[in-house]
């Protein structure tokens, strides 16, 4: 098992997606339970299916000097960074620690690949790209080089593509560059599209649902796919603007693992995501029975929450409570551990439990950790779990400044 | 700041470095660069249905991944992945794009799950049993710089060791248009935090020029010997070359590659010890 690791202070963080556009507007419609999925309305992708949508980005364009960038996940990027006073915070890095001396580490699994099926679609006689998509942004890197261009940035950025568990493992990354001493602060975050690639790849896989997906329910068949950004600051909590330090959340711990099972499909006893989370708790210095809430992957698929529910039953004690958000937001994929991540830290900031919106009947295998209600609660310790295709795994560990 | 790791295994694949031990005459400048015509890695340790099944980014990774950690003598399943990749796998982004623009209802599944940046980690951990993490990643042109700094800081804060893997492959189709890689290349370390058997020290640190404004240094980046930089230059993974033949030759030296636009590292290698 690893050692413990010192938190590390969320000095700011902020999130976009389908159900709302910054933290106090998802907090709203968390407590509310106004759901951001509606029936697919994406002309060049007519598929019948309920989407997490993000309203606006057509019309959203980069600053002139970033237009280059132009790509919907880097609008996306744009809209997300200017939402709760980011932008700014994670500009003002800069100047209070040096460019080098902060990272940028970014999770997607899309990136830009929305821009090039566009390209495609639009290849010249020749069958070659039309020169106004002669552009850098056909690369996984595309967020990465964004970002770093938009925030003025000289510290180590890269790009985690790991399928869904992209930008949860961002913390991991930034932990390690941070307890190094490598840098004093990292921006970590995530963002994934819409695009065909998605819709008809999951399709394809027979995993999207006909309507709005219901986590955990009996009578769950598949996710539906969303959008979302989101971004946090990580900082040593011993680095010199510490009255903020001493009252932000933290991150506690975090975990990874990897199945060795399947691409596509889990491991049928969970074993990758088990191993996650116990490393996850180990970091952290803590049990099972010390933490309060997790916020599940549930993707509403038919085995990954058979799965995940089977394991949460078997690890945790029963006043665990656990929920899924993607009734709200869609799988956002590569951006779902920021957005969860958010998420959580609403819920230890805030003092309320999300439950598992559009869960009507929880699936028998559930264990009395599954919660369909919201819970106004205060939460100390709480978890946040992403899976991803290829079998990768990544469980955080958060935790309220007063509990760290 | 500095990271300190041993190296203790190395693998290549490329149509003309099929394999280190095989291709020491050509790094070191004893022998010219050839390339056999339409040759793939044999990627051993997939399974024959899956070895059909796998697309070339995983063939070229498992291959030289394989070949590390045979000559680091660890097995697969003990060891930390870091794969690093600057595009991916290009022929499945083309395949996709083009049945998306034509025939999206007909997209193939299997091509849609290996199209996951990570789909060689994937692959990697099924074939060895390796439940230890294993993380995929881009960094644009500096993706190897960035791939081997984060797999060095990795084998250095978990204290274990870490396979690191980085290739490229050729645009396909309209994607030429945008990405210069016209030849494969596949490179793997094995990283470890401490000296435990044979292997080559390697220090690690960042340097930040200000000034650089993303201009590359010829000086100190241009790889060697030059026959092997016109054959791979436009290889994001064959900036390993610089280190590659440093190793091969065994001498101790320094050399910088750059991982960002102002970002570089410094790269001390010293000889190999058994």
């Amino acid at each position: 098992m690893p050692a413990r690791i010192p938190p590390l202070a969320i000095t700011a963080y902020t999130a976009t997606c389908a159900a709302a556009r910054g933290l106090d507007a998802l907090a709203d419609a968390l407590r509310e339970r106004r759901g951001g999925l509606k029936e697919n309305d994406l002309a060049e992708h007519p598929l019948a299916c309920f989407i997490g949508r993000v309203a606006g980005l057509e019309e959203t364009r980069l600053p002139a000097g970033f237009a280059h960038h132009d790509a919907r996940n880097n609008r996306l990027a744009w809209l997300g960074l200017n939402q709760d006073g980011f932008l700014d915070t994670a500009r003002a890095l800069r100047d209070r620690y040096g460019a080098d001396r902060v990272a940028l580490v970014l999770g997607t699994s899309t990136s830009s690949i929305g821009e090039t099926e566009t390209a495609y679609r639009h290849l010249d006689a020749d069958g070659h790209f039309p020169p106004e998509q002669r552009r850098d942004v056909h690369q996984p890197h595309s967020l990465g080089m964004f970002v770093q261009d938009v925030l003025g940035l000289d510290g180590p950025c890269l790009s985690i593509a790991t399928a869904c568990s992209s930008s949860a493992k961002v913390f991991a990354s930034a932990e390690r560059l941070l307890r190094a001493g490598i840098v004093d602060a990292a921006v970590v975050g995530g963002v994934d599209t819409l695009c065909g690639s998605v819709l008809y790849g999951f399709n394809s896989l027979a995993l999207v649902a006909p309507q709005a997906c219901r986590p955990f329910d009996a009578a769950r068949c598949g996710l539906s796919l969303g959008e979302a950004a989101g971004f946090a600051i990580l900082e040593r909590r011993d680095s010199t603007n510490s009255h903020m330090h001493k009252s932000a959340p933290v991150l506690a711990g975090y975990g990874e693992a990897s199945d060795a099972h399947h691409m596509s499909a889990p491991h049928p006893q969970g074993l990758g995501a088990q191993l996650a989370i116990e490393d996850a708790l180990a970091r952290a210095g803590i049990g099972p029975a010390d933490v309060e809430y997790i916020n599940l992957h549930g993707t509403a698929t038919p085995q990954n929450d058979a799965v995940e529910a089977a394991l949460i039953a078997r690890l945790f004690p029963a006043a665990t409570l656990a929920s899924s958000t993607k009734g709200w937001t869609g799988h956002t994929l590569g951006a779902a551990g920021i957005v969860e991540a958010a998420i959580t830290l609403l819920a230890l900031e805030r003092g309320f439990v999300p439950g598992t919106l559009n869960l009507e009947t929880p699936d028998p295998v559930c264990g009395p950790q599954v919660i369909i209600d919201n819970r106004e609660r205060a939460v100390d310790i709480a978890l946040s779990n992403s899976f991803g295709f290829g079998g990768n795994n990544c469980c955080l560990v958060f935790a309220r400044a007063q509990a760290a | 700041m500095s990271i300190d790791v041993i190296i203790e295994g190395i693998g290549v694949w490329s149509p003309a470095l099929p394999g280190w031990h095989a291709s020491q005459d050509v790094l070191t400048g004893r022998a010219e660069p050839v390339a056999a015509a339409g040759a793939r890695p044999a990627a051993s340790l997939l399974a024959p249905a899956e070895r059909r099944r796998a697309p070339d980014s995983v063939l070229f990774a498992l291959e030289v991944a394989q070949q590390a950690a045979a000559m680091a003598a660890r097995e697969g399943s003990t060891l930390r992945g870091v794969f690093a990749s600057d595009h991916g796998d290009l022929a499945i982004n083309d395949y996709l794009c083009a049945t998306l623009a034509q025939t999206p209802e007909q997209l193939s599944p299997t091509k849609f799950h290996n199209s996951v940046h990570n789909a060689p980690a994937g692959y990697w951990a099924i074939a060895t049993g390796c439940m230890a993490s294993t993380t995929a990643l881009s960094a644009g042109d500096c993706t190897f710089a960035a791939g081997l700094f984060e797999a060095a800081l990795l084998a250095r804060s978990e204290d274990a060791p870490v396979l690191f893997a980085a290739c490229d492959l050729p645009a396909a189709g309209p994607l030429a248009d945008v990405v210069s890689c016209r030849t494969p290349f596949a490179v793997a370390l094995v990283l470890s935090p401490r000296r435990e058997r044979g292997g080559a020290a390697l220090r690690v640190a960042t340097h930040v020029d200000s000034a650089a404004m993303g201009q590359t240094r010829p000086s100190t980046l241009a790889p060697e010997p030059a026959l092997l930089h016109a054959v791979y230059g436009d290889n994001p993974a064959a900036r390993s070359l610089p280190l590659l033949v440093a190793l091969a030759r065994g001498d101790r030296q320094t050399l910088t590659l750059q991982a960002g636009p102002r970002l570089y590292l410094e790269l001390e290698i010293s000889p190999w010890l058994n």
